[in-house]
């Protein structure tokens, strides 16, 4: 069944690309993403073994990433059928055959137990999602788009590296250099440190430049502001989630080793509430509305990070969180999408009072800000209050304190921005385009919001504990 | 056989002085295929043979000697660039700081505890010095095209680290580093392009519209 879901979106990258014409070819990407997540919810009820090698298997961390990722498709590739008949004037070939392609390399990193497949699969994420961030083609997108290969590209190589300092580490310790997770975590505490040092420096650097965790988030404003809304949103819930996958085994491996993980959690804790702060910083008065949304993303990012620094209780708020930033970064990004075809415009001088033009996408625009902020009764704010209260509980009061600081502030910043959006005065020189709230473009973020709205209010009882699970693997072992 | 090994191993790290202080594209891009090319041969040289290893080296001959310096020269060719590098600083400053990087490669990979069997070989300052020379490509170049060839030479820093490993990557994982390499240089190359239509150069210090006021 994980061929399937891997091998799937791969026959429907090749019909993409076979299909003749613009109109016909995005509903390739729902005839994918619908199958694609009947035989996720199948995977999540009946796990298969493990492969004989153990290199593939699809552990509750995993499925956790997974089951985001497939419910985010689903959504982006419907929304993407509303959207790209608006955009019939440039084909659409690349981003259909791009997304499809992203979708399996994605799946392949939820399922690898092999950390040098996870890299490869890690890395065609980054490749297959440069053209898509330059479907726009003009000089901005150009730009963001090169920024992006190049920080990521290097960053990845990074951990690479640092990928190989580990299997080194095993070779040290006499025995056969491995990359499996599995002997890894069985044989973690006879590493030696020092490699292992350096190994967890590279790997956090380089995937963390992929997740775009302060400092190294320098590519995400570009990539995000200049990249079409359906892409924004599958780069902040698709590859952003990848890549803490990525830094999640990592993580594993730190707990395995026994001491090395406090290192690890407090450079974790340090760049999160870093990411949050720059994140707080830039978010007021920004003049571009998709822009503040990558340093939303930021925000979250760091949110991630600092809950597994913590540790503990916040872990399962990490991994809640993982799946409700992704799910509300999908309603923002295409409502935002939206209101941005309907204005040819993403500057906040611009786009006022959307509200009275666009009242489903723009009405969608503001929940999803509400949700973002963690306000109840949305999910993150269930997340967020799980990491923030274990942070007071544990007695991290420092921690905890400027993460709430934080919070407050990138509420009011994204207010200043959001509310004025929404809800001001239009200017009357406005430019006027033909598009208008159609069903296919409202719908699938509606569905989004219904989505996280229910897991605000009521958690099923399987998925809590498959997060349960999930959190049980990265919990300290004395 | 080790010192065999050796003697490429000081070559390579002959041609990032190379890559650092040519002025010319074209030349720039040679050098750094040769590069490819010479680490190509040496998990020949060092592992006993096998078919699996036949495989990897055709391989990697044929990625980084052929398809990507041709795909880095179409790049070229079709953006109708000027002959010079166009360094932010220039190439005796570049220079003297490689060679401070791959000093400091051999003092660094003397106190990194090493197996055994690795200590005496150059395998780890070559790769950490190639690999710095990468980054100073990259980070001291204008051109995009010079900042895709010290990406190469980065990877081929970490390529030679990799061969202290010899069971740790299967042929599947390496072949799709390879593959990603090439599908990463390819797009790439692409986007050279579109800079170049877009801008009517590929200098990356134009690439500044994005940023926050």
């Amino acid at each position: 069944m994980l061929t399937a879901a891997v091998l799937l979106p791969l026959v429907g990258a090749l019909a993409a690309w076979i299909v003749p014409g613009n109109r016909l070819r995005p509903l390739v990407l729902p005839a994918v993403a619908i199958p694609h997540l009947v035989l996720t919810l199948a995977l999540l009820a009946w796990t298969p073994p493990p492969s004989p090698q153990g290199w593939i298997h699809l552990d509750p961390l995993g499925k956790i990433v997974l089951l985001s990722i497939s419910i985010l498709f689903l959504v982006c590739a419907v929304y993407a059928v509303g959207y790209l008949a608006y955009r019939r004037d440039r084909s659409n070939r690349v981003l259909c055959m791009g997304m499809l392609a992203c979708l399996s390399a994605m799946t392949l990193v939820t399922a690898s137990q092999h950390l040098g497949l996870l890299w490869v699969a890690v890395e065609t994420t980054t490749v297959t999602m440069a053209p898509l961030i330059y479907f726009n083609r003009n000089a901005r997108s150009i730009e963001a788009t090169w920024k992006y290969l190049l920080i990521c590209s290097v960053g990845i190589a990074l951990a690479l590296l640092g990928l190989f300092f580990l299997a080194y580490a095993t070779l040290v310790a006499q025995r056969d250099a491995t990359l499996l997770l599995g002997p890894i975590l069985a044989s973690a505490r006879e590493l030696n440190p020092g490699w292992l040092h350096a190994s967890f420096i590279f790997m956090l650097v380089g995937f963390g430049s992929k997740m775009g965790i302060a400092p190294l988030h320098s590519w995400k404003p570009d990539a995000y502001g200049e990249a079409p809304g359906l892409v924004g949103a599958l780069l902040a819930g698709g590859l952003v989630n990848c890549a803490f996958l990525a830094i999640l085994r990592v993580y594993q491996i730190s707990l395995a080793a026994g001491g090395e993980y406090l290192f690890f959690q407090k450079a974790l804790l340090a760049m999160g509430l870093l990411s949050m702060g720059f994140a707080a910083v830039f978010m007021a008065r920004q003049a571009d509305f998709k822009r503040m949304l990558a340093y939303s993303s930021v925000e979250h990012v760091g949110i991630l990070a600092v809950a597994l620094g913590l540790g503990k209780g916040a872990l399962f708020g990490a991994l809640f969180h993982l799946l409700n930033n992704g799910l509300t970064k999908g309603v923002l990004f295409l409502s935002s999408g939206n209101i941005h075809r309907s204005y040819n415009s993403k500057s906040t001088e611009v786009v006022r009072g959307a509200l009275g033009r666009l009242p489903w996408s723009a009405g969608l625009f503001l929940a999803g800000f509400i949700a973002i902020t963690g306000s109840p009764p949305f999910s993150p704010f269930v997340s967020e209050f799980t990491i923030v209260s274990s942070a007071f509980v544990e007695g991290r009061y420092l921690a905890g304190g400027l993460f709430l600081l934080f919070l407050a502030i990138v509420f009011i910043g994204m207010a200043l921005t959001v509310l004025p959006l929404v809800m001001g005065e239009p200017p009357a020189d406005a430019e006027r385009t033909d598009y208008r709230d159609r069903l296919l473009t409202v719908g699938p973020p509606l569905a989004l919001l219904g989505l996280i709205l229910m897991l605000g209010v009521w958690l099923p009882e399987p998925f809590q504990r498959l997060l349960r699970d999930g959190a049980a693997l990265l919990e300290a072992r004395p | 056989m080790d010192s065999l090994a050796d003697q490429l191993l000081v070559l390579v790290m002959l041609f990032n002085f190379i890559v650092l202080g040519s002025s010319r594209m074209a030349f720039c891009i040679r050098a750094a295929a040769v590069q490819g090319v010479i680490l190509g041969v040496l998990p020949g040289i060092i592992h006993s043979f096998s078919w699996h290893l036949v495989a990897i080296t055709t391989g990697i001959i044929a990625a980084k000697g052929i398809v990507i310096p041709w795909l880095i020269s179409d790049a070229v060719r079709k953006a109708g660039i000027k002959r010079e590098v166009e360094p932010f600083i220039g190439y005796v400053p570049t220079l003297i700081l490689g060679a401070i990087v791959t000093a400091l490669a051999f003092v660094f990979a003397e106190r990194l505890p090493l197996a055994p069997e690795h200590r005496d070989l150059l395998f780890v300052p070559a790769a950490i010095a190639t690999l710095m020379t990468g980054f100073l490509v990259l980070t001291t170049r204008r051109k995009a095209i010079s900042q895709v060839i010290g990406y190469l030479v980065l990877e081929n820093g970490i390529f030679i680290f990799s061969l202290l490993l010899t069971t740790a990557m299967p042929v599947m994982v390496e072949a799709g580093v390879l593959l990603d390499l090439l599908v990463g240089i390819f797009v790439m190359g692409i986007v050279i392009n579109h800079i170049s239509r877009e801008f009517s150069s590929i200098d990356t210090s134009r690439l500044s519209a994005l940023r926050e006021e």
